[in-house]
């Protein structure tokens, strides 16, 4: 396994495990048929991320990826926690091998959804949600499978991405 | 760091004695080419028969219906290719099942590319395959049956005897792939009534890259690599005779101690099962009485295999998700999926393989592990209901 020393402590040794009670935003992404998915719910405290905890079914590199974007986001002004992208958690990581990327859009996926669940909530029904840039707001992508390398999206039946050729399913 | 290996499906360790012929053989002789006609090829040539004798006698084959192949993979491909092409003129239709490796059903897609057409049975939920279905998917124009002995996921061995009868009722060419099953299990070609059987020696404690294919007399069939004459011109270039050797010994220790190692293997595949029984929400894939002894399968419900996998290793266990020659695949199993698994499910499978040098203190040892890998990574899940 190519995992870096960061990832694996981490993996090991995750931080804000659980699910807080009467969360102010909640995050779901992911589904088991990718094989990871991931649940974040956060406290809010004058526009601040007050507590974040994170539950995942995931791979070791899923795993990682939310102790380290929950991390990331703690203490953080919720517009902070927006410029946090999937980038900067791999980063951060000390990197992911190549076929795990996709592991860490879904940490920044559930973050930034938790987030948007907490403006909903807030605004009550009827009222728009607060609009971000495509950049910063990408939770759209929930219940469907991305290509591990390219980050296509993918039918369910897919055996190759489409767009970069790679094996997905070795089938 | 001192390792547990509990991943003998993914390769076995060399057996001392196959290590000790191997090295013997090198300081004697070495380089010696069998096809020379001066006296080091008259010496490398008998090394080479008494290999093919040894591997003969392990199923029940004559030496000359033996030919040493680069492995499993080369094995299969040679099987099913060379009668595709052999037989191209009498028809262009193939049977095989939705539980084969990836050498079986990958070598299949590439002939469906160039014209052929391939019908999957299905299996029940042990992941077994129904003689009748196909006796039923049988057509004037069907050439070959592929169907493997064992699964290497889930351990299932499958009714060969039966499929191998229909086969020759109706003059089809019948290959099994036998890669995990063979030097495991007694394995008669002539009671299988099988034409093809893959073999390699690195699943019955050969060395890894050396195998070979019974091709019985008469089975139309075209080489899969062309050249010289070696191999009685089925396989083309100067011969892996070292790693031939290695197999030759394993083979023969391997019908020797049959008894033996299988008895070894049962007492720990139970051992072991009863002591994961102790575990909740713990589901046991592969039938329940026809499989490979030393194989458990299990899916543990909530959590993801390969974290699993990745925490025992960290502690000195080395187990496996599912076959090694699909980790690059990040989907869930397709044997799984066959017999009948959600996605989920599939997902958190891990895979324990017993060899003959492990014992029960070992298993002792990794299930304390597993307990604590299952109870931290269900803890992190969001699927597990806490209690």
């Amino acid at each position: 396994m190519q995992y870096s020393d960061i990832v694996m402590e981490h993996f090991r040794s995750p931080k804000n495990v659980g699910r807080i009670e009467n969360p102010d935003g909640i995050g779901e992404v992911g589904n088991p048929v990718c094989g990871d998915m991931m649940t974040i719910t956060i406290k809010v405290k004058d526009e601040r991320i007050e507590d974040i905890k994170f539950e995942t079914f995931g791979c070791g590199a899923a795993i990682a990826v939310s102790s380290m974007v929950t991390e990331m986001a703690k203490g953080k002004t919720l517009e902070e926690a927006l410029k946090i992208t999937n980038k900067s958690v791999a980063e951060q990581l000390g990197g992911l091998p190549k076929n795990k990327l996709h592991c860490s859009n879904l940490g920044a996926d559930a973050l930034h959804k938790a987030i948007m669940d907490y403006y909903a909530k807030k605004e009550g029904k009827g009222k728009e949600p607060k609009k971000f840039e495509k950049e910063e707001y990408i939770g759209e992508r929930e219940g469907k499978c991305h290509c591990p390398y390219c980050d296509t999206e993918l039918p369910e039946s897919a055996h190759y991405c489409k767009k970069c050729g790679k094996p997905i399913s070795i089938k | 760091m001192e390792f547990i290996y509990f991943d003998h499906i993914s390769g076995t360790p060399l057996h001392p004695l196959v290590k000790e012929a191997m090295i013997k053989y090198i300081e004697e002789n070495g380089f010696g080419n069998p096809s020379s006609q001066h006296r080091l090829g008259d010496a490398a040539i008998e090394t080479l028969n008494n290999a093919r004798e040894n591997v003969a006698k392990l199923i029940n084959a004559k030496p000359e219906e033996i030919v040493f192949t680069s492995g499993g993979t080369e094995s299969i491909n040679h099987a099913i290719k060379g009668v595709a092409f052999a037989r191209a003129k009498k028809g262009k239709h193939i049977i095989t099942s939705n539980i084969e490796h990836q050498s079986v059903s990958r070598t299949l897609r590439m002939l469906m590319r160039m014209g052929y057409q391939v019908t999957t049975m299905p299996v029940d939920s042990y992941g077994v395959v129904d003689p009748s279905d196909v006796e039923k998917a049988i057509r004037d124009d069907t050439i070959l049956i592929t169907i493997m002995h064992a699964n290497n996921e889930i351990g299932t061995i499958e009714p060969i005897e039966e499929i191998g009868k229909i086969a020759r009722q109706r003059n089809i060419i019948f290959h099994t792939d036998a890669v995990a099953s063979c030097g495991n299990i007694p394995i008669d070609v002539n009671e299988l009534n099988v034409d093809l059987l893959s073999l390699s020696a690195n699943q019955f404690y050969g060395p890894p890259g050396v195998g070979a294919l019974y091709i019985r007399e008469k089975t139309p069939i075209f080489p899969l690599i062309d050249g010289g004459t070696q191999e009685n011109n089925q396989r083309a270039g100067t011969q892996n005779i070292l790693g031939i050797v290695g197999m030759g010994k394993a083979a023969s220790l391997a019908k020797a101690e049959m008894p033996e190692r299988t008895e070894h293997l049962l007492k720990l595949k139970r051992y072991f099962l009863d002591k994961l029984g102790t575990i909740d929400d713990i589901i046991v894939n592969g039938h329940p009485e026809k499989s490979l002894p030393g194989l458990v399968s299990f899916s543990v419900e909530y959590v993801e295999g390969e974290s699993m996998m990745i925490m025992l290793d960290e502690k000195g266990i080395c187990v496996s998700t599912r076959s090694a020659c699909a980790s690059g695949s990040l989907r869930a199993s397709h044997v799984l999926i066959a017999i009948g698994r959600d996605y989920a499910t599939a997902q958190g499978t891990l895979l324990f393989s017993f060899g003959i040098f492990n014992t029960i203190e070992q298993i002792d040892k990794a299930f304390v592990v597993l307990e604590e890998t299952i109870k931290f990574l269900r803890n992190i899940s969001p699927l597990y209901k806490k209690k």
